[in-house]
Order: C-alpha cells, then structure tokens, then sequence
C-alpha cells in the first residue's frame, strides 16, 4: 500500500494545525487589546462556575426547547471528537478504524451511540435553521443579524449536517464493504442508523464503494480540520471560549459597579482626605477616564464579544429593546468584536491600528444606544455563558460624561442638583428632614 | 399617648447613645410626595415595634448613584466619601433602607471607599419581624385575600439576589399573590434604573412603565406591590396612563405592613 494517503493527510494536519496556531495568537493578541485585569480569585467558585454554567448548561435551561437541542449538539461534539482522534490516527498511521479490534463489541456500541449523537445532531440543525429560516423567531430577526451574521449562523448549521451525512455514509459503505469481505474492512455489529441508507448504496460495485467510503472518510476529516479553522473567524468560538469565559466570571454582586481608584485618589485630595497606604504608590499616570475605545475595556470585556455567539436571549430581555429603543446588548458585544478585528487586522497589515481616527464609542456604537439602559441586569442574566454588556455600556457612559461632559442636559441638570443640594431633585437640603414632623405629631396608636 | 419618634443620629450621639440600626431615608423618601409616605409607615412601624433606630436627618445626602450610573464617578465618589465620613463619624454598623439602590450602593459600592455596615433593604427587615413575631398581624385587613402581584426592583432582584424577602412579606397579609409572567430573575425592569428616572426616555414606540404596568393589569390584581420608590412612581404613571387608577393601587410593602397594623 502506498504511503501517499499518509503523507497527504500528515500535510493537511500540518497545514490545519499551522493556521490554528496563527489564528489562535491573533485571537489572543486582540483580546489582550484590553486593559488588564485580575481576575484569579476563588479559584474553586470559579471552576464551580464553569462547570454548571459551560460544561453543565445551567443557563441555557432557562429556555428549554433550544436548549434541549443545543444540548444535543453539544454532547455529540464532545463525544464525536473521540472518533476524531481515530480519524487523525488511521489518518497518519495508514490504519483503518484502529480501535476496533482493541474494543471489539464495544467498538460497535460505540459506533452505535455516535451514530445516535449524529443524527440528533442532524435533527437539531434541522430545527434550528428551521426556527431561524422558517419561524423567523424574533431574536434572530434583529437588525444587527443582517448579513454575515445570519449568513454565519446558516453555514455553521449547514457545515454540521453535511459533517453528520458524511459519518453515516462512510458507515454505511465501510459496512457493504465488510459484508462482502473486502479488503480489511472489519464488520462490527449492526449499526443501526447508518444500515437505514445502506439500501441506497447496496447495488454499486466495490469500486465505487471504496471511493465513496474514502471519499466520505477524507471529507469528514478535512471538514472537521476547515471547521475548527472557520470557527476562528465566527460566532462560533463560543464552543472553546464559553470556558475561560465562565470561570472568569463576575463573581460580585451584578448591581455593583467597579471602583474607579484613580477618581478616588483625586477626591480625597479634593476633600483633604488622607488616602491609607497609597503615599508609596503614586498613581500611575492617569489614562482616559471610562472607555472610548476597545483598548479602554478590559481584556474580560473582549473576551466576553469573542465569546458570543449571538444567540440574541440578552437583546430579547432587555427592556429598552423590548420597546424599541435603538440599545441591544447583543450588538454591543458584536460591535467590540467588530472594532477590536478591525484593529486587529490593521495593527497586522502594518497600519493605524487604534490610531486610525476611529472609536468603539461614535463609529460602532451611539450615544443613544448607551443612553437607553436602564442598568438593570437583564442581559447579564440572560446570556448563558455570563457575558456583561451592561459593564461595557456604563464604561462608555463614564467616558461621555467625564471626558466629553456629553451626558443628555437632563443628566446634567441631575448632576447640578446633587452637586448643590445633595439630591438628584432640586430641593433645600434643609427641607430633608421635613417628612418627619408629621409623622412626629401623631400619637402612636 | 405619646407620639411616634424620628430620633437623629446627632441628637442619639449627644445623649451618649447609638441606635442598633440606621434608617437610610434617601432622596426619594425624603422629598418625594407620593413616596415620603413610606417613609412615614416605615418609621410607625419601626416605633411600633420598638425598633432601636436613628436617621441622618439632615445630614443624609444622596449615595451617589445615578449619578454614578450616569458616568459621572467624580460626583458619585464626591457623595460616597461625604456619607461614609458622616457614617464612619456616628461608628454605624447596621444600615436599613427601603430603597434598593441606596441598599445596592451603601453594600456593594461603599467598601470600595472605605465604607463597611451590614446593610439590609427593609423587605428583609420587615421579613425578619414578621418571623420574629415580632410584627403581628391583624389578619382580615385591608388586603385579606385581594389579588397581589409584586413587582421586582432590579436592584433589589438580579442585582443583589433578594427575592423572596418582599413575597414573604406580602404572604404574611394572607393575600392572594399572582406572579407576573415576568418575574424574579426574568422580572422586567420599570424603566427608571441607570438614571433613567432623571431624563426622558431615547426614543422608541413604548415606555418601558407601559409595557410594564400592562404585565401587571394582565394578572387581574388589584394591588401592585412594590419595593423601591422609582418602581413606585414608574408603576403608579403606568396605571394613572392605563386609566386605572380608581380599581388598582399601587403600594409600597411598608405601607400595606401598616396599614394591616392599623397605623
């Protein structure tokens, strides 16, 4: 037997495996555009975390019908890989179905239960092109969905039912094969799903069946390789990224904001305050207040766009979207991606990068948009793999109101009051008190 | 008979005393009309119950927060620093308010800044009494088997995770409590978070209130229970704007304590 096949297949690897490696650091590189933040704290909640929020689905349970059928795919992929590490070693060794006589009649429950996990993957593709096509549910409908990102969602669901087809019919033709004692095609059990299409290739001659069971097999192997490669340039990162992205997880409490030191050095030395222990420590030098553009968020903001996948649940519970303000929470995440890919691949073709004269705040993302929210944490609490918006949008507020003093003239006049009478409300701070006096002259009862 | 007490805290520390809790006020129930009333049931039954408290009075500025929700960290911290020097000043270790943003900044936002109390939104407080015995209730009151749907504060719900302190409490009144669809860590905003409350809305086709209220009208109650003094006044225009005014009430959780108290 000549070696060819090998040497193919160990040059496709190879290729698939270098242009990974490319991708991945350009991914990294672009989220490290972000400030840095540390984020290792209670290491044993955070890996609590991600094991019921990633690996265990918790969140995604809020909404069980796609949940269920995400759910299938999800353990199909986790599960089929183990077939894929068979492909990559026949692959480079030249065998066939190499753990067969190693596993002998569980090989053939194996190949049984992946048979199962293909077709219900199968099934929940249908589905789910069928509710973004056909049902046209309304989170997928959104305006930030037209073009690539519909576009996107279809080749990833349409990318996997072609990959299933190819497993079940590199089955069914391995196993004609096997019938009729070719070669070294080992026969296995009945395996169910795939003897469903055997009819279909029964009457072709050996040839052609050994075309088609290679053809499948290297199909299936190079499609696998070009997904993992695709995947890299899509929504659909949020299969590796959901991991790091839960265990780095907020842990505080959703309603608390993150303190800005460098503002609190500045107002106690307003007010004459002694700051405790930070003599020795002068402040570094003061960037932007609040964030401009993506190198003003932090690395778990970018994180958080790459990790999207779109899915819309934040946008579908978000209260200003619901009445049809311009906010979503989801095209906030799709914008950071975006800037942060534009600065990334200009800083790579040895351009402007960040300094091209534009901004996350203003060329992607508006000031009515940020102006809609009502802080109120219902995205947060949606997203099922804990991406924060809302920690984005209220960075972009504090860069508007601090260094563009361009908060909407009734935030201003707020600000007026509370700066002068210590109430949002214009009202004496010396009437303060004055709800009490009624309530003091009534006797108790 | 004597008369209900507002002790100060000033007037506690020159008789030498401190008070076992602060009644944070805030803005809202300082100075708004519909909801100083809240304020006033909070405090009766504070004094009904022989609770050991003090106010700031006075002294009491706003937490900061919508303006810090607003972008604006220096007056936010301005404010924070301001309240924390009169707090750490009386030596206070409990806080109770009956606003959820002033409960979520005084808890979450203050020890950043040198602020540090056990702080407990006045749900919890209520709660506590009630299963203390505390607080007895008449039973038969006002509310005595009426349809009651709460409306979850954002601040109080999915931003600090309290959810079945204000359910217990409106339970204690033997009512009948029907959820909105909408509600605990799905609850739909009222609208006023994030500063919201100070500006008009961006545009849209609906305010947020509206959609809201409508959820609220849907379940047939007659009473929209809330804990927050912006989920007040949102709920209360949503219901002046659905004309339904004469039919559905909107109260705060206080106020239904004691008005089955009978105070």
């Amino acid at each position: 037997m000549s070696i060819l096949p090998q040497v193919v297949f160990l040059l496709i690897f190879a290729i698939a495996a270098y242009i990974l490696s490319k991708r991945i650091k350009y991914l990294r590189r672009n989220i490290f555009l972000g400030k840095g933040e540390t984020r290792n704290d209670h290491p044993e909640e955070r890996w609590k975390t991600m094991l019921l929020v990633a690996f265990g689905q918790q969140k995604m349970f809020k909404r069980f019908v796609p949940a269920f059928l995400h759910l299938l795919i999800y353990v199909a992929f986790v599960i089929i890989n183990l077939e894929v590490l068979e492909f990559v070693i026949d692959g480079l060794a030249g065998t066939h179905r190499i753990f067969a006589p190693f596993l002998g009649a569980a090989y053939g429950v194996a190949m049984n239960i992946f048979e199962f996990l293909a077709i219900a993957v199968l099934v929940s593709c249908v589905a789910f092109l069928i509710r973004r096509n056909v049902m046209k549910v309304e989170r997928f409908t959104k305006p930030e969905m037209k073009g690539w990102p519909s576009l996107d969602a279809n080749l990833i669901l349409v990318i996997e039912i072609v990959l299933m087809f190819a497993i079940l019919t590199m089955n069914a033709t391995d196993q004609i094969l096997a019938s009729r004692g070719v070669g070294d095609y080992a026969l296995l059990n009945t395996l169910f799903f795939s003897s469903l299409i055997r009819p279909i290739f029964e009457g072709m001659g050996n040839g052609t069946l050994i075309f088609i069971e290679r053809f499948a097999w290297w199909f299936h192997i190079i499609g696998i390789l070009g997904f993992a490669v695709y995947v890299t340039y899509s929504k659909h990162l949020h299969i590796f990224l959901a991991f790091p992205n839960t265990w780095y997880s907020n842990l505080k409490p959703k309603g608390e904001m993150v303190n800005m030191p460098e503002v609190t050095n500045e107002v106690n030395m307003m007010l004459g305050i002694p700051t405790e222990g930070n003599q020795e420590t002068p402040p570094a030098e003061i960037g932007r207040f609040g964030a401009k553009d993506v190198n003003d968020l932090t690395w778990v903001n970018v994180m958080n766009a790459y990790s999207c996948t779109e899915c819309g649940r934040c946008t579908s519970e978000c209260p200003a979207n619901i009445t049809g303000k311009k906010l979503s929470p989801r095209k906030i995440m799709m914008d950071v991606r975006d800037r942060a890919e534009e600065v990334g691949k200009s800083i790579d073709a040895g351009g402007q990068g960040l300094e091209d004269g534009k901004s996350l705040l203003g060329d992607y993302i508006t000031k009515e948009e940020i102006n809609a929210c009502t802080s109120c944490n219902a995205c947060v609490e949606a997203c099922p793999i804990n991406i924060d918006p809302l920690s984005i949008i209220l960075q972009l507020r504090r860069y508007v109101a601090m260094e563009e003093s361009g908060t909407p003239a009734q935030w201003n006049a707020m600000f007026q009051n509370m700066e002068t009478s210590f109430s949002p409300w214009k009202f004496s701070p010396s009437d303060r008190f004055n709800w009490a006096e009624k309530v003091k002259e009534e006797e108790v009862k | 008979m004597s008369t209900y007490k507002v002790p100060t805290m000033a007037e506690m520390a020159a008789s030498g005393d401190s008070p076992e809790i602060l009644f944070w006020v805030g803005c809202a129930g300082s100075f708004d009309d519909r909801y100083k009333a809240v304020t006033q049931a909070f405090v009766k039954i504070l004094n009904k119950v022989g609770v050991s408290f003090a106010v700031l009075g006075p002294e009491e500025a706003c937490t900061g927060d919508p303006a810090r929700r607003a972008g604006n960290e220096f007056l936010f911290q301005m404010q924070a620093v301001a309240n924390i020097q009169v707090m750490n000043g009386y030596n206070i270790k409990k806080v109770v308010t009956a606003c959820p943003h002033c409960f979520n900044t005084i808890k979450n936002e203050y020890p950043a800044l040198g602020g540090n109390y056990e702080v407990i939104h006045h749900s919890q407080f209520l709660q506590h009494l009630i299963n203390e015995g505390k607080i007895v209730l008449q039973g038969g009151g006002e509310f005595k088997g009426k349809k009651i749907t709460f409306h979850d504060s954002c601040f109080l719900g999915r931003a600090n995770n309290v959810y079945e302190a204000p359910r217990e409490v409106i339970k204690a009144l033997d009512v009948e409590l029907v959820e909105m669809k909408r509600c605990r860590t799905k609850g739909l905003c009222c609208g006023a978070g994030g500063g919201q409350m100070f500006k008009e809305p961006e545009p849209g086709n609906k305010d947020i209130n509206i959609e809201r209220t409508e959820e609220a009208l849907a379940t047939g109650a007659t009473t929209i229970a809330v804990g927050c003094p912006f989920c007040l006044t949102m709920m209360s225009d949503g219901v002046k704007n659905k004309d339904r005014e004469h039919d559905v009430k909107v109260y705060d959780l206080a106020e239904m304590l004691a008005k089955d108290m009978g105070i």
